[in-house]
């Protein structure tokens, strides 16, 4: 029992965290900026920070991931992070030759006051950014928010920076996919692209962090949305944001300094959320839903009504970041399943109300629980109070998983132990069939381990 | 080709070339794609093992998500050191301090867990807020009894090195507090190895059957009674020299106890830990039971050892370590397989390290210190690598190039340590470098020369 030191009296603790469901912001800006083409990230602050946000991502997408540190030392705890940033500049132009490096702040860096924008432009004014290079900068102070906090903010600053007004307006919409894998970004251009939508999807990592083994390696993969398309957001017909955590302050901003209107909907993961967001697009570029389309949402309702009998009841616990849980929490209730334990580390206030109306008074015994206090532990001791069927989340269940002998659905950030998610989508109408396939693949093989003898069913 | 930065020219060395000094133990330059880590990240790795201690991160959340059970680190009894603890510090406690919280979390953690110590790690942020983590550790020790113990680990205030003196420091105040009646003049500590994969209780075990008193293990499979006792050791054995001699020459220092380095990767190696431990007692019936189990030890792995090396022989190997002293072992272990090690660089080591590599390793070997993602790709292509040994940041790398991987660090499967690690590591190598997987990929082979 790796978690025999959890009991199942849930004491309210005011100032302990234990087994996290969240982590800072840092590392989901260099997530974002890695969805921008030709893109260095850059982590001012200590070295460990930068290392630590690659391993991170690099355990999760088994991938090569590329950012530059700082490097603070004693002194420039003291004096201040400029000196650093500046040569910092100068060493990443100069060896690993970047179009943008995209600068994010720690907690070091935001309490010592380093003004960055000053920094950039003063380095601007020294030369040391060569022409048609750009150094952008978003803060990501460590102590507020989430990691979801820190992505949020980068691609806002992807709108702050590139942005340029327009003349006219041109034909394209603009599509903020928020945080999800390589593989959903994917199917959500896909999505779009088969309704007939012409897109700029920002940030964007497929082609970067599902990059294909070439023999090589690619400081700089394929993917990633170009500098180019970022100048041209403002030129969209409108925005269309996913997921309010990862994405509405991004398509705020553009609306706000370039009237470009924008729609915010919950993350596509499941039928109905789906079916907003394709409704969305063909309302939007005034077009038919293709049959192609139709075709795939068939063949979901297919498997769900095939299968509809094992959904009955199962009690699930989720656990993750705000945008997935909320979609998450819609789809497995439209299942009739019941997920009744609903934690993230992430703070906000928004997020009960989402959740309220993702469950829609389908599920009064409901647990769920933002911020401070909402972790492992504290799912945990509710699991031990009254079990779950089910598990879906990160990686980091898998210790509840064991003790408690419940199948687990690995679904978010990080997954550390299995792969798929960064190939295999769950958004969209596919993504909902494989998520289906692997509720029902845990849930199924969990019963045939468990069924004594005479109730071991060969056809299921 | 690609650019190596006039900075880094004095860290890249080719042997057999002209004679020269590795510049090392240098600060990395500001915008490198650096591999190293911090001073927390030093701490937070050596202390971790000890596990029926809680181990608090005093921060925001990321120093403690980070490093939650991310080291295979075995215990044989309490898991405490695989949960994640932390002060999670937000926005108003930056601004009005942290240590009301500290001591908050401090209290409700031992009251909930009841360990037998606690370590409390600084982080960046509180060293420019200025807790005083100190005092509040001295309040809860006395409040609850037991060993409260600061770590001064701020990230910016070095490298990963400092992190490990720091954490040397903490136990450094432990050591000397237990009862030591009925410890043998024949006597040791284990410092420097963390029983990833259960390592250390191989080793355990090889001291124990050649009469060897095992006190404390430091910090593998640690436990704070443990090491309140160490000081009543006859001899400390440290491996992983760079994170435990500050340990032991402080414990030399205050209690008289001298030290030996080994290194327990690789045949060589191993055996020679066993006699010098054996020699340092002149104790001719210990010097005598090491030669009969390395004997008996050797026996049993050889004839599986050899067939890997036949197929391995002439093969070409990389490696890159976060100590430079792992180093050292692992290309005396791939020469045990046949293998040639032509690029071999580390994080954090020194100008003796280098220069004792540079002794070690072929004519035309590259020598790099605190290098790059670029660097490491362009010479493992120029020098037509088959086998890449390193962390969780290079082995992605090698799987683009095509290249055979092992991890000799945190992320290790199987133990590598001891007679049988070694056949581990032959296995892993051998598993990795002959994998039909490579013959899939579009890479220039070269012939086993």
């Amino acid at each position: 029992m790796l978690l025999r030191h959890t009991t199942s009296d849930v004491a309210e603790r005011e100032a302990l965290t234990v087994n996290p469901a969240k982590t800072c912001q840092p590392i989901g800006a260099m997530y974002a900026a890695l969805g921008i083409h030709n893109c260095l990230p850059h982590s001012h602050g200590s070295q460990g920070c930068c290392s630590y946000h690659r391993s991170a991502l690099t355990r999760h997408y088994k991938e090569p991931v590329m950012a530059s540190t700082s490097s603070f030392t004693e002194g420039s705890s003291v004096f201040g992070g400029q000196a650093n940033l500046l040569q910092a500049i100068t060493t990443i132009f100069a060896v690993y030759n970047p179009d943008v490096i995209a600068v994010h702040t720690t907690c070091l860096s935001e309490t010592i006051g380093d003004d960055i924008p000053q920094i950039i432009s003063k380095a601007r004014d020294d030369g040391k950014i060569p022409a048609g290079k750009r150094v952008i900068h978003t803060n990501t102070p460590s102590y507020v928010g989430s990691h979801v906090t820190g992505f949020s903010n980068m691609v806002k600053s992807m709108v702050d920076y590139f942005a340029q007004p327009v003349k006219e307006k041109g034909k394209t919409l603009n599509l903020i996919p928020g945080w999800v894998e390589p593989s959903d970004m994917r199917e959500i251009k896909a999505l779009a692209a088969e309704i007939g939508a012409e897109t700029i999807a920002f940030p964007d990592t497929s082609d970067v962090l599902d990059a294909p083994q070439t023999g090589k390696h690619e400081f700089y993969p394929r993917g990633g949305v170009t500098m180019e398309q970022l100048v041209r957001t403002p030129a969209s017909q409108a925005t269309v944001a996913l997921g309010p955590t990862a994405s509405e302050a991004a398509a705020k901003l553009l609306d706000a300094k370039f009237k470009v209107p924008f729609e915010l909907l919950e993350l596509p993961i499941g039928l109905r959320a789906t079916d907003r967001f394709v409704n969305t697009l063909r309302r939007q570029i005034r077009a038919q839903v293709p049959a192609s389309i139709n075709e795939q949402r068939g063949r979901l309702m297919d498997m769900i009504t095939d299968m509809h009998q094992y959904f009955h009841g199962v009690r699930v616990a989720l656990w993750g970041d705000p945008d997935q849980l909320v979609s998450l929490a819609e789809f497995l209730t439209d299942l009739d399943m019941r997920p009744v334990y609903i934690v993230t580390g992430t703070p906000g206030k928004q997020f009960d109300k989402r959740i309220g109306n993702a469950l829609a008074g389908r599920v009064p015994e409901a647990k769920f629980r933002q911020g401070a206090g909402a972790d492992m532990f504290l799912m945990h001791q509710w699991i031990k109070n009254e079990p779950v069927d089910l598990l879906i989340g990160n990686t980091y269940g898998k210790y509840i998983a064991r003790d408690e002998n419940i199948p687990l659905v690995r679904h978010g950030f990080p997954i550390m132990d299995r792969v798929g998610h960064s190939y295999f989508p769950t958004v969209g109408y596919r993504g909902a069939m494989r998520l289906l396939e692997m509720i029902l693949g845990a849930l199924m093989d969990h019963k045939d381990r468990q069924s004594p003898e005479e109730s071991f069913e060969l056809v299921m | 080709m690609l650019p190596i930065l006039e900075a880094r020219k004095s860290q890249i060395h080719e042997t057999g070339a002209e004679p020269f000094v590795m510049a090392c133990e240098k600060q990395s330059l500001a915008g490198s794609v650096s591999q190293r880590a911090c001073v927390f990240c030093g701490s937070r790795v050596v202390l971790y093992p000890i596990a029926d201690a809680v181990h608090l991160v005093h921060g925001p959340i990321g120093c403690a998500a980070y490093t939650w059970d991310i080291r295979g680190a075995l215990s044989s009894g309490p898991e405490l050191h695989r949960l994640s603890f932390s002060t999670d510090l937000q926005e108003r406690d930056v601004v009005y301090g942290g240590e009301k919280k500290l001591y908050r979390a401090l209290i409700e953690l031992i009251d909930e867990h009841h360990p037998k110590g606690a370590f409390v790690y600084s982080t960046c942020i509180v060293g420019i807020i200025g807790d005083d983590v100190a005092a509040v550790c001295r309040r809860v020790e006395s409040e609850r009894g037991i060993p409260v113990l600061p770590i001064h680990s701020e990230g910016f205030r070095g490298t990963k090195k400092d992190g490990y003196r720091a954490a040397c420091d903490g136990l450094m105040k432990l050591v000397g507090s237990g009862p030591i009646e009925g410890i043998g003049p024949r006597s040791i500590n284990i410092l420097g190895d963390f029983n990833l994969a259960g390592e250390t209780w191989m080793i355990r075990d090889y001291y124990e059957r050649i009469g060897v008193e095992v006190v404390a293990t430091i910090t593998g499979d640690g436990r704070i009674d443990a090491i309140r006792r160490a000081h009543g050791a006859a001899l400390n054995v440290v491996q992983c020299a760079g994170s435990m001699v500050h340990l032991a020459k402080s414990m030399e220092e205050k209690y008289g106890i001298p030290f030996l380095r080994v290194s327990y990767f690789g045949i060589e190696d191993m055996a020679k830990s066993l006699y010098d431990v054996a020699n340092h007692f002149h104790d001719a019936e210990i010097l005598g039971r090491s030669q009969e189990l390395v004997r008996e030890e050797v026996g049993v792995i050889m004839p599986e050892l050899r067939r890997y090396r036949q197929a391995l022989e002439g093969r070409r190997a990389a490696v890159y370590t976060g100590g430079a002293f792992k180093a050292f072992s692992l290309v005396r272990s791939l020469r045990t397989l046949g293998m040639k090690t032509v690029l071999v660089g580390s994080q954090t080591g020194n100008r003796e390290d280098y220069e004792l590599l540079r002794d070690l390793c072929d004519q035309g070997t590259i020598l790099v210190d605190d290098t790059n993602p670029l660097e490491l790709s362009r010479f493992v292509q120029e020098k037509e690598v088959d086998l890449f040994i390193g962390g969780v940041k290079e082995r992605p790398i090698a799987y683009k190039l095509g290249i055979g991987f092992c991890d000799h660090n945190h992320e290790r499967k199987v133990a590598l340590a001891g007679f049988e690690g070694m056949l581990n590591f032959a296995r892993e190598v051998h598993c990795s470098v002959m994998s039909p997987v490579w013959k899939l990929v579009p890479r220039r082979r070269r012939n086993p020369s």
